[in-house]
């Protein structure tokens, strides 16, 4: 040990890892470790390691933690003068206000049924997909067709705005004009008609996300054993049998977890999405404005911090429930699939 | 064999054809933004956009030139948000991934609950909001588009944890601490490169994110005391909500007012400026990207 400690710094990593068990033997009888070693000196020890997760810490108190103590706020008359805690007790009055109000049914409505339908939409197409690149054999055009498909996931929400609007702008956009002023037909205001949005949504976000899901299930199928095709094949089996009694089954606890995790997450919804591409244009709120939506406007544009810490609150605490109720459910099918 | 042959072709060519149209599909309107940017603002409002311009026309860049010292600083900003941005979250992230990975340090199981538990319960918008502009008071100011949200990802701490804690061989550290090497040159020279690719693919995630990033500047930046910091998605994003707080307040909309909003064409021009360099980079980062998204994706 002495001896390779003097030796040349290049030499020295490359030895200590050929005799480290060794080395670990004859250290672990060196009567300053071992069981002797008190509390304060192993905690000296990892000293250095504490001084490298403090900035971490720091981070965490101040953008997560101090937040969550903020809660309060959605108890209180905010009063910014005051300070929240100088501030009145409101007690429950901003949540009565909100659930006494439509927004609170139809935020989480719309919240929780574009989930789904982005769940149910999303999770097919991105295993049918994943199935198909499977079959492509030639690198180029494997990689060419997932690098495209997963393109739209590289960019912001502002961006889609852009290419959204591209289409559906009253008077220059694509739509109205090569669609349907040829056809004969007065052109579409689509950011004033809200019964078209809830397809425009689901187009739109699953355009965007479905390359990052159809790449996740690919790679669980890329991880099962060839053997078990040919087997099939020498079997007789059909190609669309394959898929049914070897890819299907074999991908099911991705699909399984992936789906409880989406569930848990259905109380939050992309910003993003539901802020930039309808423009958060007024007329329709009503179909695309989420609990997400509802608390930049109500903070944002009218300032109400009542109504929106009530919101937020309220999805923050049914988020909470429903991760851990989707949590117990993952562990108790699979534990090795839990979170936590 | 001829039946299993000719199976085979024709669940390639479905294969083929299909993913052949959903590359189509995500490719269209970029091509469609593209050639609305090099159309003829005229004919565009009156004939509409289409894959290929009406009539071409370069007037949205000779605009954008024109007006390249607003243009060329929300680029500058962008560039320096994101490599400072990607530099400070790689740091803190490291570091504190680095230390809890430490298995027989005591306070680990502490450390690593108290970055899993805000993935699971948040203070919300509004008191986040309050601490960082009330308490911080970093609105209008750089750290505004650096610090909230985006610096340290609890997600990315956990796979750089599981990284060191699998491929770092915890020989390889005892060997080098009993040749007396301090803990941080230890993870600076060693451990560090050693993790070369977990390092390039969470920086890289990290990098998109600051780039992309539209939020921070909306909840802590304004116009007025903040322009001078819009990053080009920021630039992007006000530019549509002017227009927005006109077309709903109609009775704004002068003359004037409409005068000061760039035309349809140089919209569409400024957001493919936008998008340009994410495109031009992606080719080199694609394999790295790849490899993130399957490493988020399947749990260790």
């Amino acid at each position: 040990m002495v001896v390779f400690a003097r030796e040349h710094p290049l030499t020295r990593v490359k030895s200590a890892v050929l005799f480290t068990r060794v080395d670990i033997s004859i250290f672990g009888i060196c009567p300053e470790r071992g069981s002797a070693m008190t509390a304060i000196k192993k905690a000296r020890r990892y000293m250095p390691f504490y001084i490298m997760a403090l900035p971490g810490l720091i981070y965490l108190l101040c953008n997560n933690y101090l937040p969550m103590a903020g809660i309060v706020i959605a108890f209180k008359h905010l009063n910014f003068q005051k300070g929240i805690f100088g501030s009145d007790w409101a007690g429950f009055d901003n949540f009565k206000f909100l659930f006494a109000s439509n927004n609170a049914f139809r935020i989480t409505r719309n919240t929780i049924l574009y989930n789904l339908a982005f769940l149910v939409i999303g999770t097919t197409l991105a295993i049918a997909l994943a199935i198909l690149m499977s079959e492509v054999q030639g690198k180029i055009a494997s990689r060419l067709y997932q690098s495209l498909i997963l393109l739209p996931f590289l960019i912001s929400w502002v961006i889609v705005n852009y290419l959204v609007n591209a289409f559906l702008a009253a008077d220059s956009g694509l739509i109205n004009n090569s669609i349907i002023k040829p056809m004969g037909k007065a052109p579409i205001m689509w950011y004033n008609s809200k019964q078209y949005w809830p397809f425009i949504l689901v187009i739109c976000s699953t355009w965007k996300s479905i390359g990052y899901s159809m790449i996740i299930y690919l790679s669980s199928i890329m991880s099962i054993s060839q053997d078990y095709y040919e087997a099939a094949t020498i079997d007789g089996a059909s190609k669309f049998q394959q898929v049914k009694q070897i890819t299907v089954p074999l991908i099911k606890p991705a699909m399984i977890t992936l789906t409880i995790l989406s569930i848990g997450r259905i109380f939050y919804s992309d910003f993003g999405l539901f802020y930039q591409v309808p423009r958060n244009s007024g007329p329709l709120y009503s179909v695309t404005q989420t609990i997400d939506v509802y608390v930049y406007n109500a903070l944002m544009r009218n300032s109400d911090f009542g109504m929106s810490s009530a919101a937020g609150v309220y999805q923050s605490i049914v988020g909470f429930v429903l991760i851990i109720s989707a949590n117990a459910l993952i562990s108790k099918i699979s534990k090795d699939n839990a979170l936590f | 064999m001829q039946v299993k042959s000719f199976e085979n072709i024709a669940w390639k060519s479905v294969a083929h054809i299909v993913l052949f149209l959903f590359a189509l599909a995500a490719v269209l309107p970029f091509v469609l933004l593209v050639s609305a940017s090099f159309t003829d603002n005229q004919t565009a409002v009156a004939q509409g956009f289409a894959f290929i311009p009406k009539k071409f026309s370069l007037d949205a860049y000779n605009y954008v030139v024109r007006e390249w010292r607003t243009v060329g600083r929300a680029y500058s900003m962008t560039f320096i948000v994101t490599v400072g941005g990607t530099l400070l979250s790689l740091a803190v992230t490291c570091l504190f991934a680095y230390a809890i990975s430490q298995r027989d340090m005591p306070g680990r199981n502490l450390l690593t609950l108290l970055v899993i538990f805000p993935m699971l319960f948040n203070g919300g918008l509004v008191s986040t909001y309050y601490v960082w502009s009330s308490v911080f008071h970093i609105k209008n100011t750089i750290w505004a588009l650096i610090l909230p949200n985006l610096l340290m990802s609890a997600f990315n701490v956990i796979l750089m944890r599981n990284y060191f804690q699998t491929t770092i061989s915890p020989n390889i550290l005892e060997a080098a601490r009993i040749d007396g090497i301090g803990e941080l040159k230890l993870f600076l020279a060693i451990v560090l490169p050693l993790s070369a690719p977990i390092v390039a693919t969470i920086g890289l995630m990290g990098a998109l994110a600051y780039w992309n990033d539209w939020t921070n500047g909306l909840y802590y930046l304004t116009e007025r005391g903040g322009g001078h910091l819009y990053t080009i998605q920021l630039v992007l994003n006000s530019i549509n909500e002017n227009i927005n707080y006109l077309s709903n307040n109609s009775q704004l909309a002068t003359a004037a007012a409409t005068q000061n909003l760039p035309s349809t064409t140089i919209r569409m021009a400024l957001a493919v400026l936008g998008l340009l360099p994410i495109l031009l980079a992606y080719p080199f980062f694609q394999k790295h990207f790849v490899k993130g998204i399957t490493l988020g994706g399947v749990k260790e």
